[in-house]
């Protein structure tokens, strides 16, 4: 006879199996592309150590194993549009072009790398013909690479269509972790009444946590296999979950037991985003990380679409995680009670339901969640300290847009978000994708201030 | 390890412009938070509405500063009526996610590449404080010899910064002891009675916001007077934590609150900066470079902020000044 307990455990059992099997072949493909690329011999000159370079090597990846493009003339242009450097690529398809002063100078500068499509050779094209510039931004000291793809150019992906359908497929994938940071923040919001504006920095503490295991001395392996990344995810939803607790145990209840009022614990959270997110400077430095394993997979080619197996692996992973979730929440007795303490508190407690061990579990929950999230993103597009303050906001659009305090409205409103970010690049630069998200939070406060899920209540 | 000097240091920066601004934005966030129980989140958004109107008014439209400011304060309305609309007649936390929310949204806009023929995008504006220099009457360095002294152009900075946080402080002070102050009293400690007894809240509310944030506008035009310049940078939503953190440790609710609170944030902020520089710095440094070098130094102190912010809220809510029972609030 089975106890609730144990199916459980079983039920997360089989998910880390099934995650394993998933991605244990995945990080040997990974491995199989990177070493390919070593075949090449993509190899840089050495130059002095006090000087910075942007550099890069074109491949036509028609033939196999891809064969270099000589003879193409590269210009590098600083912001003010001044042409700072010229290179042509040689037989190896390299091309290398210092940039002036010293590399502290350059820090936080933009550059922009333009290839002369003129000099490519006859029938190869830049893959996305429209790419024949890319603007880089030194973020770190050390020399930059560049990659310009040539071959077929896609079929139609100068069309907006093909571009939309891209980019929601990228943007289904972003939502599957918004939506897990949403629900955490939703459910804390729906059994506490607090606004937790430290929830970017329990995504942050998932991102980094993975990290850290990554960066634990030697390889972690089973069965032959390098299985670090995938221990580091693992350890990363695991480590947030008694971080949550903690975050709990040590500060809010205490402050709940005080009587603190919704408002003084706001800016108490504010204190703890500020305090946690210069803590993680602190320990884990300013620049932009990847993990050691996947940070370059080769995508699949479905139809015209470039899909990577590390975008299809997180989104159902992510979707299990939610319908997990949900499922707990919907069918067991702690999620029941949770749904009756996001109703009532008080009420709840008259029925002779634990608030306190509620709470406790959703706090957990939620962090586990959210460091779930940030591992999961850092494993798709890197991370830095404040990926989770970054992605704050639109955790909060996506909660107020699905209804504050609901299940489904965060979830909802999570792949709204989601979606709308990075489809409304289509039409708009990338770099008013998040004013688009608050912009549409703040309409949907206009017209509908209880979200799009939440029930017709007061809320003034 | 030199104390006076670094004493001396923290002391001038205590009474520079970086604390008026501070200052400033705090006293609007009392009106805010202090007087009226609104949650704003987003002073940096009008702090930015308002620099940006004067560096824009000399670059863009090559008009004047005073043209800027009267613009500046205008569009600080304009964003309030915004803010508002939406967001008042709900819960509190609704207005601090819009707010802290539109801040962000405008520093995004007004920073974007696009714009940046017209807003200097990373890079901001600058070249635009020639006239207010003009006007500059002192031409050497000025303060108590041998304890501190400011550069020409900072104590003028300083002599408008202080002119208008006495004149702001005056102004809070009428209109708190004001019936209509009262009225914003009472909002804060229960909207339900006020409403029960006739007044119109969300009119009252607006108010408080508008005028809180043409507050938080001057000290966006510090800001731009202090740096000679101004750009995104300078508006990032922790600098309306810190204007919080000022304003908690002065007490809210109290007109000279913001003031001594903003005095001792930046007191304290550059005295914790200077001596973790000092203690990590030079061959031998007082703290092992295992534990801190001189980078993680300049971010020990935000770390203390952030740490403080939270235990200040905690326990003793009502800053140095202030009187708890006025500050019980709770989410309404």
């Amino acid at each position: 006879m089975h106890t609730p307990r144990s199916r459980r455990a079983v039920a997360v059992g089989a998910l880390l199996v099934g995650l394993l099997a998933v991605l244990v072949p995945m990080g040997s493909a990974s491995a199989d592309a990177s070493s390919t690329g070593r075949k090449l011999g993509c190899s840089y000159e050495k130059h002095a150590e006090d000087e910075i370079h942007i550099k890069g090597c074109l491949r036509d990846e028609r033939e196999n194993p891809p064969a270099p493009v000589p003879g193409v003339s590269v210009t590098v242009t600083d912001s003010a549009g001044e042409v700072i450097g010229e290179d042509e690529t040689d037989e190896t398809g390299v091309f290398d072009i210092a940039v002036p002063g010293d590399p502290v100078s350059a820090l936080g500068k933009e550059f922009t790398v333009q290839i002369d499509e003129e000099t490519l050779p006859e029938g190869a094209a830049l893959r996305d013909p429209d790419q024949v510039e890319l603007t880089i931004m030194f973020s770190t000291t050390s020399d930059q690479s560049v990659i310009f793809p040539i071959g077929d150019p896609l079929a139609g992906s100068s069309g907006k269509g093909l571009q939309a359908v891209q980019l929601f497929v990228g943007g289904l994938v972003f939502s599957s972790l918004l939506a897990m940071a949403a629900l955490g923040l939703s459910m804390i919001f729906g059994t506490t009444g607090l606004t937790n504006f430290a929830h970017g920095e329990l995504i942050t503490f998932g991102a980094l946590t993975a990290f850290a295991v990554d960066r634990l001395p030697g390889d972690i392996s089973l069965g032959g296999a390098n299985v670090t990344v995938i221990v580091a995810v693992v350890a990363a939803f695991a480590v947030s979950a008694a971080f949550g607790w903690l975050n709990d145990a040590a500060l809010w209840r205490p402050l709940r037991r005080r009587g603190t009022g919704i408002i003084a614990m706001m800016i108490v959270s504010i204190g703890l985003s500020l305090f946690l997110r210069n803590l993680y400077q602190y320990l884990a430095g300013a620049q932009s990380q990847n993990y050691s394993q996947y940070a370059a997979v080769q995508p699949w080619e479905v139809g015209p679409l470039l899909i990577t197996p590390k975008e299809v692996v997180v989104f159902v992973l992510a979707m299990s995680v939610l319908v997990a979730a949900t499922s707990v929440l919907r069918f067991t007795r702690i999620g029941k009670a949770t749904r009756a303490v996001a109703d009532n508190p008080a009420l709840s407690s008259a029925t002779g339901i634990n608030v306190e061990r509620v709470i406790n579990f959703v706090w957990i929950g939620g962090a586990a969640l959210a460091g779930l999230a940030g591992a999961l993103l850092g494993l798709t597009q890197g991370f830095d300290y404040q990926i989770g303050f970054k992605l704050l906001l639109l955790v909060f659009a996506a909660v107020v847009l699905g209804g504050l305090g609901t299940i489904w409205g965060a979830i909802v409103g999570a792949f709204v978000i989601g979606i709308f970010t990075e489809l409304t690049t289509v039409f708009v630069p990338a770099e008013f994708k998040f004013v688009g998200a608050l912009l549409v939070m703040i309409v949907v406060l206009l017209i509908r201030p209880q979200g799009m899920l939440g029930r017709s209540q007061r809320v003034g | 390890m030199d104390i006076s000097s670094l004493i001396g240091f923290s002391l001038q920066q205590a009474f520079g412009p970086t604390a008026i601004l501070l200052c400033l934005a705090a006293i609007g966030l009392n009106v805010h938070f202090g007087y009226t129980g609104l949650l704003n989140f987003g002073q940096a958004g009008f702090m930015m509405v308002a620099g940006y109107s004067i560096g824009g008014a000399v670059t863009i439209f090559s008009s004047s500063l005073w043209i800027g400011l009267v613009v500046g304060l205008l569009l600080c309305v304009v964003l309030a009526l915004l803010l508002g609309v939406p967001t008042l007649r709900l819960r509190a936390d609704y207005l601090a996610i819009v707010t802290i929310a539109a801040a962000e949204m405008i520093r995004q806009t007004i920073g974007a590449a696009a714009f940046s023929d017209t807003f200097g995008g990373q890079d901001g504006i600058t070249d635009f404080i020639a006239g207010f220099r003009a006007t500059n009457p002192f031409d050497d360095r000025k303060g108590i010899p041998g304890v501190v002294s400011w550069s020409a152009y900072d104590f003028w900075v300083m002599c408008v910064g202080w002119a208008l946080v006495a004149l702001c402080c005056l102004v809070v002070w009428l209109l708190m002891r004001s019936p209509w102050g009262r009225v914003l009293k009472s909002i804060r400690e229960d909207e339900d009675a006020v409403r029960s007894l006739g007044k119109n809240v969300y009119s009252y509310k607006m108010q408080a916001l508008i005028i809180g944030g043409v507050i938080g506008g001057l000290a966006g035009v510090v800001t731009a007077l202090r740096s000679a310049a101004v750009g995104p940078s300078f508006f990032a939503t922790d600098i309306t934590f810190f204007a919080y953190t000022c304003l908690l440790i002065g007490g809210a609710a109290r007109v000279l609150g913001p003031v001594v609170g903003a005095i001792i944030f930046w007191f304290l902020i550059n005295f914790f900066g200077a001596f973790f520089s000092q203690a990590t710095g030079g061959p031998d440094p007082l703290i092992p470079t295992w534990i801190m070098d001189s980078n993680q130094a300049s971010l020990t102190r935000f770390i203390i902020v952030g740490l403080g912010l939270m235990l200040l809220m905690i326990f003793r809510p009502q800053g140095i000044f202030g009187d708890r029972r006025e500050l019980a609030l709770d989410a309404r």
